[in-house]
């Protein structure tokens, strides 16, 4: 049986698939999950009680939603560009799922365990910005083009300033494989050390992912809905589906090079590997709820002056710095 | 050293931190929500809810046709037309009010010098289609047979006020 | 087998959409295409086992620089038939320019000659026990350093210039001085005052109503900030 799934081409192809549905089933489900709990976030800071008639607690809540979504008419606007205004929404949902190829939820655990994977992650994570764009493009409005310019100027210039941080991490671990990163932090987490750089990555997925208050993209009290505006249905199920999938994938990819991915705090209860990983996403997805029940969004120019002016130069500055220490005290990993 | 102070606290975000903390109070507080369909706030005496024509204790409809609510009704949502009946009282042929059109001022009611046109304590009668909120007088009355217990304690409670 | 079998998917979907990025009507479509093309290209570096080239073109070209292309393409309003309507009239010359650069290939081409020992280098395996990453790094920051610091003191040199060819300091603009905003404490902008009961009222004619000033004059004063602080323009005494 093992000698099948290992050795012969179809045990191997039907071995990744049965992997990849043992990691996306439980993601989509914590994707809808994440709706829910971000309904509930924001009404327990604003004292109230959030969904809680559907199911016990409301926890039903997002099922209904899908269904009612599923139900609905997929209206394409009549000056629409119907080829790409369809795939933008899959392209978003795709690279989201795309992404989690390479996420090691345990030692070992990963589905393509690559030697460039947070290269990988990254470029990735850069494509994000076409779904909407060409959603914006295509969607023949202003307000989803307007959204869609939004989106593109702010995705280049967090990238940046996230690639030197990527940098910061990597000098210290010395590889591109995300299994070799978090083993790298069995001593000490990575957010201790590299404290600043740990906010501005934290920061700049914010901006990534389009969350509030960098949710200028879709800023609904200026541009409406911005680049979905004109999504109805299971198109715009798969905006809303991809968005929540990034969030998950960032909340990772920020435990993975941050907060140790599997590993216990102080290395306690090593067995329980997944759990830990699950608990630090949970964690960060708290803070991105969290966050978008305390801040109002920037404006667009506030929001490029963080990119350029002061997280630009404060990771680079950082950079140097870590580099210099790293060799000053001879702790350069793999020489 | 007020320099460093401030340049300090703005890149440990202290103001950021601030403003979570403050949410993160109220995340832990009790919630204000009522669970509407079975929990109801309190109302007062004096809310102004659905329109009811009551009657007296021997069952005569209070209502005498002044035209004194239509008159003062600043949205003309009420429309009455009124003949002598046979035993010679003044009584309305037909009360009518267009619940689209009626702002729940109240001022009917302050008008009505018999007490007859009152607005209740009942809030929840949306309606499928909308011809079904142009009450006539049969309604009007309905409404104030139903209600006549609730209207009269909250009369009661209200008329050291008046 | 499967490699090639890839291999040959990969480059017939780069050339195609190669072609299709020159010749779609649509520059939205063009630069969409283009796109397509710079992602087989990198998925034919994968198949060649080039992992790291791989990312990094996705990262750089498909990431950025496509998305800055697609930016301004997208916002430019084209007018097609204007543009079909010049077709006939440079065609001839078009056809020259074209004509005179397939000539000077052809002849470059004819006299091509590899260096003979180039073909050992043409695809040296990458170093046993090192990852086609720290081979390239090897590489680019011991024998090529000098070549690899210049290109990057020519992008700073393009950007330097970019910023100066477009930068312009007008002086009548207000800007936004964060510093100064997020400096500002509450006892150096607001005072309280007790004011007698209707004290002012009757100096003023029995209004409430702002000193009127002279409006200031924009150019060269710098007050921080522009609204709301700094003007003491409601005070009766």
């Amino acid at each position: 049986m093992a000698d099948f799934f290992y050795n012969t081409a179809v045990g191997i192809v039907i071995l990744t698939f049965l992997q990849a549905l043992a990691l996306l089933v439980p993601l989509l489900i914590g994707v809808a999950y994440l709706t829910l709990a971000e309904r509930k976030v924001l009404a327990a800071i604003q004292i109230r009680k959030g969904p809680n008639v559907v199911g016990p607690f409301g926890l039903l809540q997002p099922f209904a939603d899908a269904l009612k979504m599923l139900m609905k008419e997929t209206i394409i606007p009549s000056g629409a560009n119907r080829i790409l205004f369809l795939l933008a929404p899959m392209l978003t949902f795709m690279l989201a799922m795309l992404a989690w190829a390479v996420i090691p939820v345990n030692d070992g655990w990963a589905i393509a365990d690559i030697n460039v994977g947070i290269l990988y992650l990254f470029a990735i994570s850069s494509l994000g910005v076409y779904g909407i764009i060409i959603a914006g493009w295509a969607s023949n409005s202003k307000y989803a083009f307007l959204g869609a310019l939004r989106s593109a100027a702010q995705m280049v210039s967090y990238e940046v300033s996230m690639g030197f941080v990527l940098v910061t991490v990597l000098l210290c671990v010395g590889s591109l494989n995300l299994t070799d990163v978090v083993r790298a932090q069995q001593t000490v987490w990575f957010c201790i050390p590299l404290f600043p750089m740990f906010i501005v990555f934290f920061i700049s997925t914010l901006a990534e992912t389009n969350r509030s208050p960098f949710d200028i993209p879709e800023g609904e009290s200026e541009i409406v809905a911005g680049f979905f505006v004109e999504y109805s249905a299971m198109a715009f199920a798969l905006f809303f589906l991809g968005e929540y999938a990034n969030m998950i994938l960032m909340s990772g990819m920020t435990t993975i090079l941050f907060l140790g991915g599997w590993l216990g705090p102080f290395g306690i209860l090593p067995q329980l590997g997944v759990l830990w990983f699950v608990l630090k996403i949970c964690l960060c997805l708290f803070f991105f709820l969290w966050i978008r029940g305390t801040m109002p969004r920037y404006r667009y120019d506030q929001l490029m002056r963080l990119g350029w002016k002061v997280f630009l130069p404060l990771s680079l500055g950082w950079l140097v710095l870590t580099a210099g220490a790293l060799m000053a005290f001879g702790w350069l990993p793999n020489v | 050293m007020a320099m460093i102070d401030r340049a300090a606290r703005s890149l440990l975000l202290g103001e950021l931190l601030q403003g979570l903390g403050l949410t993160l109070r109220y995340f832990f507080k009790p919630k204000a929500t009522i669970n509407y369909p079975y929990e109801k706030g309190p109302l007062s005496p004096r809310f102004k809810g659905e329109h009811a024509l009551r009657r007296y204790p021997n069952g005569e409809e209070r209502c005498i046709a002044c035209k004194l609510c239509e008159a003062i009704c600043p949205a003309q949502a009420i429309t009455i037309e009124a003949e002598p009946r046979t035993d010679g009282s003044r009584r309305t042929t037909r009360y009518d009010i267009d619940m689209t059109k009626c702002i729940y001022c109240g001022l009917c009611e302050e008008a009505c010098p018999v007490d007859a046109i009152v607005e209740g304590p009942n809030f929840e009668f949306a309606t499928e289609t909308r011809e079904e909120l142009l009450y006539n007088k049969e309604r009007l009355l309905a409404n104030g047979d139903r209600w006549e217990p609730e209207i009269a304690r909250r009369l009661e409670l209200d008329a050291p006020y008046r | 087998m499967i490699t090639l079998t890839l291999f040959y998917l990969f480059s017939a979907v780069l050339v195609v959409s190669a072609a299709m990025v020159v010749s779609s009507r649509n520059p939205v479509h063009a630069v969409l295409f283009l796109i397509l093309a710079f992602f087989n290209a990198s998925a034919l570096f994968l198949v060649a086992g080039a992992e790291f080239l791989a990312m990094i073109l996705v990262i750089v070209y498909v990431g950025a620089v496509a998305v800055l292309f697609l930016f301004v393409v997208m916002m430019l309003d084209v007018d097609f038939d204007e543009l079909r309507s010049g077709f006939q009239r440079y065609l001839p010359i078009g056809a020259a320019v074209g004509a005179v650069l397939f000539v000077e290939l052809l002849i470059v081409f004819g006299g091509w000659k590899l260096a003979p020992d180039a073909v050992r280098f043409h695809a040296s395996p990458t170093p046993a026990g090192v990852s086609n990453t720290e081979a390239i790094g090897m590489l680019m920051y011991t024998d090529y350093i000098l070549l690899f610091q210049l290109a990057g003191l020519v992008l700073l040199v393009a950007m330097v210039g970019a910023i100066v060819l477009t930068l312009r300091d007008r002086k009548t603009s207000r800007h936004q001085d964060i510093s100064v905003q997020t400096s500002r404490r509450v006892d150096e902008t607001l005072a309280m005052v007790s004011v007698p009961l209707g004290a002012s009222v009757t100096e003023s004619g029995g209004f409430l109503r702002p000193i009127v000033e002279e409006p200031e004059e924009l150019v060269g004063h710098d007050d921080h900030g522009g609204h709301g602080h700094g003007h003491d323009n409601h005070g009766h005494h």
